[in-house]
């Protein structure tokens, strides 16, 4: 066979291959799109649910998604952050070192509903926070861990070793070092894994399932100890749950999720393309 | 006179004994140059000067290091004045990926120095000291990688001289360097010379030959002979230095 053609026929193999991958990617969004943009008004976005979550708006559980975001990462940052400079900069390579490596990866793929159950009986049930905001942050914020722990060795260990070297021989501290020659050099990395971490967290429903998430609960919360609606599971109840409600208001409630999760994913992807124009080395 | 002395200084990695008994003394305000073939342990020498060979795991060292007549080796030393005191140029110009004033005011940020002196001025010293101020001086904010070779290895001594050292260590400072911007670079040690002690490492025997006052001659971990840089280079009293500068080794 000719080669031309041989490579014309490689290219366009692998062409289709990356069609097929996108393909169904664009194809949900595009029917949750014809099908839910109907039902998405001011009104949907900012009131409450009401004939038994029929009619009415999604307010409460846009809330409590975004409560849910933000307690998360509140929670999980700092302290993923920390396991991650612990990593990179301090342990030895050593067989600790490598068990806690090979649990935190296997963490990362551990099922959504064992987090869920985990929160439960730990948080819900254990601590006696009972189903609530914090019971819920809290599991969502163990089930990041893992993902902002790995983004942040991985950003740490990226930083050139010379950086460290030059801050030392200038008579910095190892902490020193860290935090003026190594961390900030780490940081898009770091906000990136963090963003695109919880953003796939805060679409989850098995996680807030028991922990937190309220069937109908038409107002605010007044509390951490309270339980908030939150779209995932709101998707999840009126969808399978309640009979006779229109389509639009179910596709409506799924574009409302969707668009949550890719603005946070493009707010994480501007964070790192603005960092990174700074950063050459 | 002598502001470092090495008395038998004894060094291992782990198993391997990378300095052996060497002693070695370097003058006030002066330029001594380290040679010798490669892997012979002129790295290794200079990184114990600023005990940067801390880092390195499973490190043994014997003997005494007298900077100022105290033994930097002892236990409880203060590696952090002592860093201070000894700053460290290296190989490869390694700035950072910031602008040239945050590279020259790092020192300052980590040891929060309070100066009369406000930082411009003191960005505008540091610069001048190295012969970059008129270079750069409209370029302050500009990204320290878009400098060339030569300008970096100035702005890594430049970013030394806040901190106020009196010894600078140069492990091959010039060998990334063409030979125009190495010349420069030599002009400069010499010019650094009047308020500095240099150590320097180099592979480039012409270059030991004309900055440095002393030499010294490495082999195998040892010392081999030191002296005035005309004596070595003109009239050497160890076989192997005059094999090795006539070209014999590596
Ligand atoms: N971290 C280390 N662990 C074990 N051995 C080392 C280490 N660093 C250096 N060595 C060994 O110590 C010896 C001296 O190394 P050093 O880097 O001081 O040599 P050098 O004279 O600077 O060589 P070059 O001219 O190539 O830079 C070499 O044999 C080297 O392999
Ligand atoms: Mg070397």
């Amino acid at each position: 066979m000719n080669s031309k053609l041989t490579q014309k026929i490689a290219f366009s193999f692998l062409f289709l291959c990356a069609l097929i991958t996108i393909a169904p990617v664009l194809l949900i969004v595009v029917i949750i799109v014809v099908n839910g943009i109907s039902a998405i008004s001011w009104d949907f976005l900012t009131t409450s649910p009401t004939n038994g979550m029929r009619s009415g708006g999604i307010f409460p559980a846009i809330v409590g998604t975004f409560y849910l975001a933000a307690g998360a990462t509140v929670i999980s940052l700092p302290l993923g952050v920390m396991g991650g400079i612990y990593l990179s900069e301090y342990s030895k390579d050593n067989f600790f070192t490598r068990i806690l490596k090979l649990g935190i990866v296997n963490l990362a793929g551990v099922p959504s509903i064992v987090y869920g159950l985990f929160g439960l009986s730990l948080f819900v049930i254990y601590l006696k926070l009972g189903a609530s905001l914090v019971s819920g942050c809290l599991t969502l914020a163990i089930m990041a861990l893992p993902a902002i722990i790995t983004a942040t060795d991985a950003a740490l260990s990226s930083v050139p070793q010379s950086f460290r070297e030059v801050s030392l021989s200038l008579g910095a501290t190892k902490w020193q070092t860290i935090r003026h020659a190594v961390l900030p050099h780490a940081l898009p990395g770091i906000i990136t894994g963090t963003v695109l971490s919880n953003a796939r967290i805060t679409g989850e429903t098995a996680p807030i399932l028991f922990t937190v998430a309220a069937f109908y609960l038409p107002h605010l919360p007044g509390s951490v100890l309270d339980q908030v609606m939150a779209l995932p599971y709101h998707l999840y109840v009126i969808s399978t749950q309640i009979p006779g409600i229109s389509k639009s208001t179910t596709y409506g409630t799924a574009l409302v999720l969707i668009a949550f999760t890719l603005s946070l994913n493009l707010f994480g992807i501007i964070i790192r393309t603005h960092l990174r124009r700074q950063k050459k080395w | 006179m002598t502001i470092i002395k090495t008395n038998n200084l004894n060094l291992w990695y782990k198993k391997f004994h990378a300095l052996l008994d060497v002693n070695i003394p370097i003058e006030k305000n002066s330029i001594t140059s380290i040679i010798g073939p490669s892997g012979c342990g002129k790295s290794t020498l200079l990184r114990t000067l600023n005990r940067m060979n801390d880092l390195i795991e499973g490190i043994r060292m014997t003997g005494e290091i007298l900077i100022e007549n105290k033994n930097i080796l002892l236990p409880g030393t203060d590696l952090v004045s002592l860093r201070k005191n000894v700053g460290m140029v290296f190989q490869r110009p390694n700035p950072f990926p910031l602008s040239v004033y945050k590279n020259i005011t790092f020192g300052l940020e980590i040891h929060n120095i309070k100066s009369n002196d406000t930082l411009d001025n003191i960005v505008e010293n540091s610069l001048k000291s190295v012969l970059l101020w008129d270079e750069l001086k409209d370029k302050l904010k500009s990204h320290a990688l878009n400098l060339t070779l030569e300008q970096q290895q100035r702005l890594c001594i430049a970013r030394l001289i806040p901190v106020k050292p009196q010894i600078l260590l140069m492990d091959e400072p010039c060998s990334a360097l063409d030979p125009i911007a190495t010349g420069r670079i030599e002009e400069l040690m010499f010019e650094l010379k009047k308020n500095y002690t240099i150590v320097v490492v180099t592979h480039n025997m012409a270059q030991a030959a004309r900055v440095s006052d002393d030499t010294g001659f490495m082999l195998l971990g040892r010392l081999v002979e030191f002296n005035k840089t005309s004596k070595i280079f003109t009239n050497p009293e160890k076989k192997e230095t005059e094999d090795y500068i006539t070209g014999r080794y590596g």
